[in-house]
């Protein structure tokens, strides 16, 4: 579920009940020391590396990886923080809320840019974000890792790091936080 | 973030809460950080087109407004009564009328009339935002201004300067009040921030009523001056000389300008803010202008990114 979802379920007044535990805090951080490891071994060490997490799920994860990464590799990695409000396609269609500021900490131009987000759903938050990430420097690659992929896509963009494949139903939610991961409804109150 | 219904127009500060004004300060902060990118814009706005309608000169204001247009990807249109059909005495209804049947969805009015914009957004549907109404309201302007004391005063790095809270600040507006509409709209925001604002100037540059201004007043420049964190100077509309409202503009450069001597007097780290044109030798001295301590610069370049706030929260969303 992303933030602009999430508010918008506030918004009508429904509120998220979680149905079942998918993921508890120990698997998260297993998945993340698990995804660390694909991108050292993918990217050959850490030259070049950015962790950029997408506001506001992904940032708390992109801060995690980027712990994992040095405490593997023992160098540290730079860490953005984007806000693709500005950059959604459905501006026209909602009011679109900024979550935060953008912070990028480098010069994306020839960098290897991981772009982190707590759960992979439409892919539209995706795409806005390549869109802006453009806007900060032409990255030489970009890579996405996710905690959650949890289908139907409406673009063809795909994860290259996954923490769990996720089947749900498209009116379901997910949501990652520290305790894990878990699956629920909006219910009207 | 709480969510803030923002009216289809921003026609004043009057009529905004302090979590609408906050919000917009948030979003400013983030517009803040695409101005300091490798490329300044945002796709946001694309297909949306913004009419700057302006029938009183300007440049700053309007160069602003349609700064920020662009970066959020709208196209803009250009109206100066100089060079229209208004010279020919064509109705204002009809000359936005027809500006809107080009397909705006935005117009950006400035007008010498108090309440222009608010009749115009009688009779469009696109979004009317008042880029200053007579000695009315200049709401962007008090906007930008608060953005400015908040950026001024917060630690770097804070997101939204200070949260948006200006509670313990003593905030002076200095000058001709009685025909500022900068005045009005920043009194306004100021105090619906938290600030305690104290208007100062001679009593004939003063409003006849201030009924409904929450604000204190003072005619001494000098014995309020110690107690200011942020001195706000009004421009002297030096034309209201003819009105016999001041006696020279000397005598009113010694006793509400902020000479040298006065500039001495200032609590340490007190603000300066103008919102221009200065008239330098008046209301302030040229070398304290020129100095650092003022915000001036600041102001003028917060205004894009307080401009962008306005657009993206009346343009974005469905109608």
């Amino acid at each position: 579920m992303s933030g602009t979802e999430r508010r918008a379920a506030r918004e009508d007044g429904r509120v998220f009940v979680a149905r079942a535990a998918v993921m508890d805090a120990a698997d998260v951080r297993r998945a993340l020391v698990r995804i660390a490891h694909e991108i050292l071994e993918r990217n050959h060490g850490t030259a070049d590396l950015v962790l950029v997490g997408l506001q506001s799920g992904g940032v708390p994860l992109a801060e995690r990886l980027a712990e994992a990464i040095a405490a593997i590799d023992g160098t540290p990695v730079p860490l953005g923080r984007l806000d693709v409000a500005f950059y959604r396609d459905d501006i026209p269609l909602r009011p679109v809320r900024a979550e935060s500021v953008t912070s990028m900490p480098v010069e994306l131009t020839d960098r290897v840019v991981v772009l982190v987000d707590d759960v992979l759903f439409t892919g539209r938050t995706v795409r806005a974000a390549l869109d802006a990430l453009a806007d900060h420097g032409r990255a030489r690659a970009v890579q996405l890792a996710v905690m959650v992929d949890r289908g139907h896509r409406e673009l063809p963009i795909r994860p290259d790091y996954v923490g769990k494949n996720l089947p749900t139903r498209r009116d379901e939610l997910v949501e990652v936080s520290e305790k894990g991961v878990v699956i629920g409804d909006l219910v009207a109150r | 973030m709480t969510e803030v219904a923002l009216p289809r127009h921003l026609l004043g500060i009057a009529g905004l809460d302090r979590a609408a004004i906050v919000e917009l300060l948030s979003l400013a902060a983030s517009f803040s950080e695409v101005a300091e990118r490798p490329i300044p814009k945002v796709p946001a706005l694309r297909g949306k087109t913004v009419a700057t309608v302006f029938f009183e000169p300007s440049t700053r204001t309007r160069l602003s407004f349609e700064s920020a247009a662009r970066r959020l990807s709208a196209d803009t249109m250009t109206f100066t009564a100089a060079t229209s059909s208004v010279t020919k005495g064509e109705s204002l209804r009809d000359t936005v009328e027809t500006i809107e049947a080009m397909g705006v969805d935005a117009l950006v009015v400035r007008h010498r009339a108090a309440g222009a914009p608010a009749l115009v957004a009688r009779w469009v549907t696109a979004s009317v935002v008042n880029a200053g109404d007579g000695a009315h309201e200049h709401p962007t302007q008090a906007l930008l201004d608060c953005y400015t004391i908040l950026e001024a005063l917060a630690p770097p790095g804070a997101e939204l300067p200070g949260g948006g809270d200006c509670s313990g600040l003593s905030i002076g507006i200095v000058g001709d009040v009685a025909h500022s509409r900068v005045a009005r709209s920043c009194a306004l925001a100021f105090e619906a921030l938290g600030a305690a604002v104290t208007l100062v100037g001679p009593r004939t540059l003063l409003p006849p009523s201030l009924e409904g201004w929450p604000v204190a007043v003072a005619s001494d420049l000098d014995a309020v001056l110690g107690e200011l964190d942020v001195v706000y100077l009004l421009r002297l509309q030096t034309e209201r000389m003819r009105q016999a409202r001041l006696p020279s503009l000397e005598e009113y450069r010694e006793r509400f300008g902020l000479t040298e001597g006065r500039a001495r007097r200032l609590r340490p780290g007190a603000l300066v803010l103008h919102p221009g044109p200065m008239n330098r030798g008046v209301e302030i001295d040229a070398s304290v202008a020129s100095e650092h301590a003022t915000l001036v610069t600041r102001q003028v370049r917060n205004g894009v990114p307080t401009r962008m706030a306005v657009l993206f929260r009346l343009l974005g969303g469905a109608r």
